[in-house]
C-alpha cells in the first residue's frame, strides 16, 4: 500500500469506528437483501474497511464488496450512530482508485482518463454525444439497431436501456448563456439552472419543461454559461481530483451573477452540489465560496412549492412516485414532490411499500453490475407492479431510465409508463416541449 | 500442531493455558473433564496432574481432537449437505463478515452455512458432532454480549435467510415461525387480527427472531407483559447431536413432563439450534396514552417509579433519561427539554381508551405528589410521537460524542431502583467516566452506558473496571448481571459474582449432557480459571 492509499484508508478507518455493529443498516440496505450475505451489506463494508486498514485484507479484496455498494445511502438514514457512510463510501473508493492505478495497465489508465476527466468532466464533450444519440435517432440507425439481426450485436443491457431513452438534442441547439423571463411583470426569485450532463444530453425535453415550469412560477431563468457536470459520477468512483477539479468551475460559472437559488432537476446531481461544501470543507481557499454554492442549490420541486405552483388540469392517473436515493437520503428532499404530485386534480396517489429501497439504477451501476442490479430492479418492480400505477414518477435521469427498463422487462409497456416528475407537473399545466420560451440576450 | 486453534489468534483469550503454554480450546477441556473426572474450578492445576496421570490418554484428548482442521473433505460434506455452494461461504471477506456482532472482538469461523431447512441444520450439526467442529448459530448478529460470536472457529449456522414461515392462528392465538423471521415482522401480522407479540427489544426490526429466543430478550413492553420465554409455547430444536426434537405445543397450559421449552429459551445457543417456534399471542390494547415527568433530583424519580407502580395502575412501558442523556439530546435536536433536570420519565398506559384516560389522571397526580417540576400528558398521536421522539434520540445523541459505547444491562429489584441509581453516580466519579444512564427503569432494567474510545488503551483499562464495579453494585443490591442481553463472553468472568460453585456446576451439568463434546457454541457462559473482561484491543 502506498502513502496516497494509506491516507485515504485511514481516513475511512477512523470513520468506521463509530459504527456500534448493530445491524439496524441490514433491513435498508438492498444489496443485503438481493445478495443476503452480510458481506453486502452496510455493517459489513464498514467492517471491511477497518479489516483492511489493519491490513488483514488486501485493497484487492476490499474493492470486490465496496464496487458492489450502490451508494444509495438509505443505511445512512437508519443508523443510529449517525456513521457517515457516504464519506467512507467515497474514501474507501479513492484508496481502491489509487490502488487500481498502479497495477492498472497503460491503456486501462488511459481509458479512465477519458472518461472521468475528459469525457463527463467536459460539457462539450457530452453535448457532443448528445449529439451523436440525436443523429443515431434521426438517421434511422436506431431502428436498424433495434431490427432482429442487429439487435443481437448489442450487449443486452445496453439495448434495454437504448429503447427507454428520450429524443435527443440536436447538436446545433444550445441552451447555454440563455436567459428566460418570468411570466409575471417582475421576478419573484433569479436562479440559475443547472442543467446536468446526461440530464442535457439525453433528456433534454425535459431541461426544457423545467425552465418552463420555473418561469411559471415567476422566476427569471439564467443558464449559466460554463457550468459542467456536477462531479458525482468522479466520485462516487473515487476520482475526488476530478470530482473537485470541475466542482471548482461550477462554483466559479454560478458566482458570474448574484442568484437566488442554484436549480436542477435531477436528484443524484442535486445530491452532488449540495455537497459541495463537505467536498471543500478542508480547503481554506474554496470551502466558503463551495459552502454558499451549496446553500443556494435546491431540487427544482423544492423551488415549485415554495412559490405555490398550481396545476390547471385534471389528470386521471393512478400515479405512484421512485424517489431518487440521493434526493431522499442526501439532500433530504421528501414532502415536496409528493405534495405537487396530490395537487393534481384527478391523480389517485398510491405510495410504493419501500420507496427508499435503490431501484438498482446508481450512477453507471446498471451497466458495470449489470446483473446485480437487474436483480435489485426486480425487487423494485414487484413493489411497483402491486400499486397497479399507470405512471411512475422519478427524479432523476439515472432513475427514469431504470424505470422505463424495467417496466419493459416486465412486459409493462403501454400500460405503465414512467416520467420525471417536471412531465407530469408540465402536462398538469398545459406546457409541452414544443412551446418555445422566450430567451433573452 | 495446533492447526486450526492457532490460526485464531483472537480465539486465544477463549483457550485455556496449561503447562508450557500449550493452549487447548473448550471441547477438548471438557473431553479431558470427563475421561478424567476433573473439576472445572481448579483446570490450571489439573491438567498437569493429568498429564503426569496419564500421558497417553492426555495426548490423545489433546491431540486427538486438536488435529483435526476442518478439511477441504469436511467442506466438501457440508457443501453436499447444502445440496450445492450457493449458501455456503468460505472466502476470507465473507468469513471476516461473519466475525463479530454487536459486542465485542473478532472471530473468524472457518465456514459459514446459511441453513433453510430443518434437515440441512440436523445433517450439518451431526457433522461436527462426529469431527468435533465448534457450530455457532447466527441470526442478524445483534446480540450484545457476543452470543453469536465463533469464538473457537468452526461452522457458524446462518438462520438470516430462513424465514419462509410467519403463520398467525387466530383462534388458537399463536404464531408459528421460522428461526429467521424479524421480530417486528411478527408483531405486525398479529397486528393485523388484533393481537399481539409484546416482547420489543429496540433491535426488533432487525433482529431474528431465533436470536431473541436463544438470548431470552426483552424491551420496554416487558414492564407489563413479560420477556420473550413468556411467549413461548413450544419449540422445535436441532441438539448438539443432531437429533430434531421437540418441546412443548401449542397449548398455553402444559406440564407434561420437563419444561425444556424454557431450558432452551435463554440457553444462548449452547445447548442446540432452534429451528421453528410456536409462539404465544394476546389481544391488542386498542389504545395508548403516554405522559412525560421532570424530576430536578434523581431519586426522586426513582421514588416516583415505584410510586406509580405500586398504585395498582401497572403500565406498558415506564422509561428513563438521566441528565446527562438529557442533555445529550438537546444539544442534538433541540426540543426544549430542561437540561437542569436530572431526570425525565417517559410513561406509556395501554388499554380501553377510556380506562387509560381515567389512569392517566391517577399517575398525572401520582407524578405530581412525587415532586415531579413537570408533567406532560400527550393528547394527540402526533403528540405521543414527539414526547418519545426524546428517548429515541438518545442513542444517536450520545454517539456523537464517543465512537464506542459499551451497553450494559445489569438489573435490580424495583425497589433498589433510587440505590442503583446513586450507585451508578459514584462509580461514574470514581472511575472518571463518562456514563450515561437511560433504559426501562419500571422494571428495574436500567442501561448505564459507558462512551468511550476503544483506540485508547488506558480509557479502556478504567471502562474494564467500572464495568466490574456495576456488576457488583447490581449484585450488592439483589440484583443481576443481565437483564436482557445474556451472559455470552461479555459477562462471563462475573459468573462467580452472582452463583456459588453448586449452582454454577448444576448449569455446566446440563451443558455436558446436552453437549458432550462441547461443540455447540463453545466458550459461552461459564467463566474458566483467570477469565476476566478485557475490553483493550
Amino acid at each position: 500500500m502506498n502513502v496516497e492509499e494509506k491516507t485515504h484508508l485511514k481516513k475511512a478507518e477512523d470513520l468506521a469506528y463509530d459504527c456500534v455493529r448493530c445491524g439496524y443498516c441490514l433491513p435498508a440496505c438492498p444489496t443485503y437483501l438481493t445478495m443476503k450475505t452480510e458481506t453486502q451489506s452496510p455493517r459489513g463494508r464498514i467492517h471491511l474497511v477497518r479489516m483492511a486498514a489493519e491490513g488483514r485484507i488486501t485493497l484487492d479484496e476490499l474493492s470486490g464488496p465496496i464496487d458492489l455498494c450502490l451508494g444509495c445511502r438509505a443505511c445512512e438514514q437508519v443508523c443510529p450512530s449517525n456513521v457517515q457512510y457516504g464519506k467512507l463510501l467515497e474514501l474507501a473508493k479513492t484508496a481502491i482508485q489509487h490502488h487500481k492505478k498502479q497495477s492498472a495497465s497503460p491503456f486501462r489508465r488511459f481509458c479512465e482518463d477519458v472518461v472521468f476527466k475528459q469525457m463527463f468532466a467536459r460539457k462539450n464533450v457530452m453535448n457532443k454525444l448528445g449529439g451523436l444519440l440525436w443523429i443515431y435517432q434521426k438517421s434511422g440507425a436506431k431502428k436498424i439497431a433495434h431490427m432482429e439481426p442487429f439487435r443481437r450485436l448489442f450487449p443486452e443491457n445496453l439495448a434495454l436501456f437504448d429503447k427507454g431513452l428520450d429524443e435527443a438534442k440536436p447538436p446545433f441547439k444550445r441552451n447555454d448563456g440563455r436567459r428566460y423571463p418570468p411570466a409575471g411583470e417582475r421576478p419573484v426569485l433569479k436562479v440559475a439552472f443547472f442543467t446536468g450532463c446526461v440530464m442535457e444530453a439525453v433528456f433534454h425535453r425535459i431541461n426544457r419543461l423545467s425552465i418552463r415550469l420555473l418561469q411559471q412560477v415567476g422566476c427569471e431563468v439564467v443558464v449559466a454559461d460554463k457550468q459542467t457536470c456536477c462531479g458525482a459520477l468522479q466520485a462516487h468512483a473515487g476520482e475526488e481530483e476530478t470530482a473537485k477539479m470541475v466542482a471548482k468551475r461550477n462554483i466559479e460559472a454560478f458566482e458570474s451573477e448574484d442568484f437566488d437559488y442554484i436549480v436542477n432537476n435531477a436528484g443524484g446531481c442535486g445530491a452532488m452540489l449540495k455537497e459541495y461544501g463537505r467536498l471543500f470543507a478542508d480547503d481554506p481557499d474554496w470551502s466558503e465560496r463551495a459552502a454558499r454554492f451549496s446553500e443556494k442549490t435546491a431540487d427544482i420541486s423544492v423551488i415549485l412549492d415554495m412559490l405555490g405552483w398550481k396545476p390547471e388540469k385534471t389528470l386521471p392517473y393512478r400515479v405512484t412516485y421512485q424517489p431518487s436515493c440521493h434526493m431522499t437520503n442526501v439532500q433530504k428532499v421528501v414532502k415536496e414532490p409528493e405534495k405537487l404530485i396530490r395537487s393534481i386534480k384527478g391523480i389517485e396517489w398510491i405510495p410504493l411499500n419501500d420507496p427508499n429501497v435503490c431501484c438498482g439504477s446508481a450512477g453507471i451501476y446498471n451497466l458495470v453490475h449489470f446483473q446485480e442490479s437487474m436483480d435489485i430492479l426486480g425487487a423494485k418492480m414487484a413493489d411497483i407492479k402491486g400499486t397497479k400505477a399507470d405512471v411512475v414518477v422519478t427524479t432523476n435521469p439515472g432513475c427514469l431510465l431504470q424505470m422505463k427498463a424495467g417496466i419493459i422487462k416486465e412486459g409493462l409497456n403501454g400500460r405503465m409508463k414512467a416520467v420525471h416528475l417536471v412531465e407530469l407537473l408540465a402536462e398538469a399545466c398545459g406546457i409541452d416541449s414544443s412551446h418555445r420560451g422566450q430567451t433573452q440576450g | 500442531m495446533l492447526l486450526r486453534k492457532a490460526k485464531n489468534d483472537d480465539a486465544n483469550s477463549q483457550t485455556c493455558l496449561a503447562g508450557n503454554s500449550l493452549r487447548i480450546p473448550m471441547p477438548h477441556i471438557n473431553f479431558l473433564i470427563k475421561r478424567q473426572k476433573l473439576c472445572h474450578f481448579s483446570l490450571h492445576a489439573s491438567l498437569e496432574a493429568a498429564r503426569k496421570a496419564d500421558p497417553a490418554a492426555f495426548e490423545f484428548a489433546i491431540l486427538g481432537v486438536m488435529n483435526v482442521p476442518l478439511t477441504s473433505q469436511t467442506i466438501e460434506k457440508i457443501i453436499r449437505i447444502m445440496g450445492g455452494g450457493d449458501r455456503v461461504l468460505t472466502q476470507k471477506t465473507d468469513l471476516l463478515s461473519y466475525a463479530y456482532d454487536a459486542s465485542f472482538g473478532l472471530f473468524v469461523p472457518d465456514v459459514v452455512c446459511q441453513v433453510k431447512s430443518v434437515e440441512e441444520v440436523s445433517e450439518i450439526v451431526k457433522l461436527a458432532n462426529e469431527e468435533k467442529i465448534p457450530v455457532t448459530p447466527r441470526g442478524h448478529a445483534s446480540g450484545l454480549s457476543g452470543g453469536a460470536l465463533p469464538v473457537e472457529g468452526g461452522i457458524v449456522i446462518d438462520v438470516s435467510l430462513w424465514n419462509d414461515v410467519l403463520e398467525i392462528d387466530k383462534d388458537d392465538m399463536i404464531a408459528i415461525v421460522s428461526p429467521g423471521v424479524i421480530t417486528a415482522d411478527i408483531d405486525r401480522a398479529a397486528k393485523k387480527v388484533g393481537l399481539m407479540y409484546p416482547p420489543d427489544p429496540s433491535s426488533s426490526n432487525v433482529s431474528t427472531i431465533a436470536g431473541n429466543l436463544a438470548e431470552n430478550s426483552g424491551g420496554p413492553r416487558c414492564l407489563k407483559y413479560g420477556v420473550t420465554k413468556d411467549y413461548v409455547l413450544g419449540l422445535q430444536v436441532v441438539t448438539p447431536e443432531g437429533h430434531i426434537i421437540r418441546t412443548g405445543g401449542r397449548t398455553v397450559k402444559n406440564v407434561t413432563g420437563y419444561d425444556l421449552t424454557k431450558l432452551i429459551v435463554g440457553s444462548e445457543g449452547t445447548l442446540g439450534i432452534i429451528t421453528e417456534a410456536i409462539l404465544r399471542l394476546i389481544p391488542r390494547p386498542p389504545a395508548t396514552l403516554s405522559l412525560m415527568a421532570v424530576f430536578g433530583d434523581i431519586v426522586q424519580a426513582g421514588h416516583a417509579i415505584t410510586d406509580v407502580l405500586t398504585s395498582g395502575i401497572l403500565p406498558a412501558k415506564i422509561e428513563f433519561m438521566d441528565q446527562s442523556s438529557i442533555r445529550a439530546v438537546e444539544n442534538y435536536h433541540p426540543m426544549g427539554l430542561p437540561i437542569d433536570a436530572e431526570a425525565v420519565l417517559f410513561i406509556e398506559l395501554d388499554g380501553h381508551p377510556l380506562a387509560i384516560r381515567d389512569e392517566a389522571d391517577s399517575v398525572y397526580q401520582l407524578l405530581e405528589k412525587a415532586g415531579a417540576l413537570r408533567v406532560q400528558k400527550a393528547e394527540t398521536s402526533e403528540e405521543e410521537e414527539e414526547m418519545w421522539k426524546a428517548r429515541k434520540l438518545v442513542s444517536p445523541a450520545i454517539a456523537r460524542h464517543k465512537p464506542t459505547k459499551i451497553s450494559e444491562d445489569a438489573t435490580v429489584p424495583r425497589s433498589q431502583i433510587p440505590a442503583f441509581l446513586k450507585r451508578l453516580r459514584d462509580i461514574k466519579h470514581q472511575f472518571d467516566i463518562d456514563l450515561v444512564v437511560f433504559g426501562h427503569a419500571g422494571d428495574g432494567n436500567l442501561h448505564p452506558n459507558i462512551l468511550c474510545d476503544q483506540r485508547d488503551r488506558e480509557e479502556m483499562e478504567k471502562v474494564e473496571k467500572a464495568v466490574a464495579a456495576i456488576f457488583e453494585a447490581a449484585i450488592d443490591l439483589g440484583g443481576t448481571l443481565s437483564g436482557e442481553h445474556g451472559i455470552g463472553i461479555m459477562k462471563k468472568a462475573f459468573m462467580p459474582m452472582e452463583f456459588d460453585h453448586f449452582s454454577l456446576e448444576m448449569m455446566q451439568r446440563i451443558k455436558e449432557a446436552w453437549d458432550p463434546n462441547g461443540i455447540m457454541n463453545p466458550g459461552k457462559i461459564f467463566p474458566k480459571p483467570n477469565d476476566r473482561l478485557v475490553l483493550r484491543q
